[in-house]
């Protein structure tokens, strides 16, 4: 089935079968590794991208239902070559260990915020409930997010 | 991991969507947010040879009040019911619960009416609108039909719905200030409930529905029927098991889960009724 997805702002179009997932089109199809997948059962959050604004997860999303839509990912974050304000803050909280999670935390955490830009420590907590730390790396991750939102 | 191949079918509408499944039957499944639906997929627990894809169809996303109730169009997703005013004004208890499904990821996607005909027992809506004496409205061939959702679950994932009807509508009635509550118990954030409760409560009258407790959802009449008849919360909360069938998982067993019902309807109740 041919699609038309606009990715990070590029207008992108294939011909894919329907059973293929928005990860593996945007991995493989479009060449943007950056998106991980981890668990591919829809737990982890490491696929997180965001679809038409909103996070979602990438590996329980087929690319037929993407077309028409658009998908951003961490590589289409950064502007000018300045980074996101959410990945700077990364850095600058420390908040990654191995980085595996990282990109679909990101994403996860803009989409937090842009819901609700001034949470408390608990709701950037319960709003990353869909995103696993294998290093358990939470405590700088949580901190990332804070000191985005201004509250650090 | 992917899914097997299928043909992938896309409606416009509720009528084209039926006439698809009129057409392909069996072979074919209704494609919401896909939340319940591909994971499945991907593991070949499920294999439809056609999916029919509903998404889509944007005149089935809306919340309005309707007078004695509000009426959910079967595409809203679980982060519009959690975040609609009208339904934190009206129905609290189901906006409530709507932000215990999955995580915000999976509540971007999700469906109400997805959630609701998939019948999973395990699933935070289905139990929540059965507490709440909601009706289901289901769209066929030959025009619509009302179903309590106290008629609706037939067993595991299996529900009143015939191969070519369609879930269209959920009406909930309106909550008219209410006590209540929604109680889950699992031991990982993101998890489904090992149990849950819904419940509310106003005076006598009550409303109680167990998450997990049996092959559907269970209505716990026991309960209400308990707390019509002046018993204490905690005399009312023994029976919340009389209706249900649990059985013994890689999380609990069935006598653990019948404790835990009783736990999680009495505390519901004291929350509904402070």
């Amino acid at each position: 089935m041919k699609i038309n997805i606009t990715v990070n702002g590029n207008n992108t179009q294939a011909d894919v079968e329907p059973r293929t997932l928005l990860v593996n089109y945007i991995r493989e199809h479009l060449g943007l590794t950056a998106t991980n997948i981890g668990c591919d059962t829809s737990s982890c959050g490491a696929c997180t991208v965001h679809l038409n604004g909103e996070s979602v997860k990438s590996c329980t999303v087929l690319a037929v239902q993407a077309d028409g839509a658009s998908v951003t990912t961490v590589e289409g974050l950064a502007t000018n070559g300045v980074m996101h304000p959410m990945q700077e803050s990364f850095m600058q909280n420390h908040g990654l260990q191995c980085g595996y999670c990282t990109p679909g935390m990101v994403m996860a955490a803009i989409s937090l915020l842009n819901e609700n830009a001034n949470p408390t420590e608990q709701e950037v907590r319960i709003g990353l409930e869909g995103n696993l730390c294998r290093c358990t790396g939470y405590h700088n991750i949580v901190q990332s997010v804070l000191a985005c939102a201004g509250k650090k | 991991m992917i899914p097997a191949p299928f043909d992938y079918k896309r409606a416009s509408s509720a009528a084209e969507a039926i006439s698809l499944i009129s057409e392909y039957g069996q072979d074919a499944k209704f494609l919401a947010g896909g939340h319940s639906l591909l994971p499945l997929m991907k593991l070949r627990l499920a294999s439809p040879a056609v999916l029919i894809d509903i998404a889509r169809i944007t005149d089935l996303s809306y919340i309005k009040d309707a007078g004695d109730h509000i009426a959910i169009g079967a595409l809203t997703r679980h982060h519009d019911v959690e975040y609609s005013s009208v339904l934190k004004q009206h129905v609290p208890l189901l906006a409530h619960a709507a932000g215990f499904v999955g995580d915000p990821q999976i509540r971007h996607r999700g469906t109400i009416g997805g959630s609701i005909a998939h019948a999973d027992p395990a699933s935070d809506l289905p139990a929540t609108t059965l507490a709440l004496g909601a009706t289901y409205v289901v769209q066929g061939p030959n025009g619509t039909r009302e179903i309590a959702a106290s008629n609706f679950y037939k067993g595991f994932l299996e529900s009143d719905l015939a191969e070519d009807e369609m879930l269209t509508e959920i009406r909930i009635p309106k909550m008219n200030g209410a006590g209540w509550s929604f109680q889950k118990f699992n031991r990982r954030a993101q998890d489904w409930a090992i149990v849950g409760v819904a419940a509310w409560r106003r005076g006598t009258e009550s409303g109680v529905a167990l998450v997990n407790m049996d092959s559907t959802p269970v209505l716990a009449t026991s309960v209400s029927a308990a707390i019509a008849s002046g018993s204490s919360i905690a005399d009312a909360s023994q029976q919340a098991a009389a209706q249900a069938h649990p059985s013994d998982d890689n999380n609990a067993t069935a006598q653990y889960r019948t404790h835990l019902a009783k736990v999680l309807v009495r505390r519901a109740l004291e929350t509904a009724s402070a």
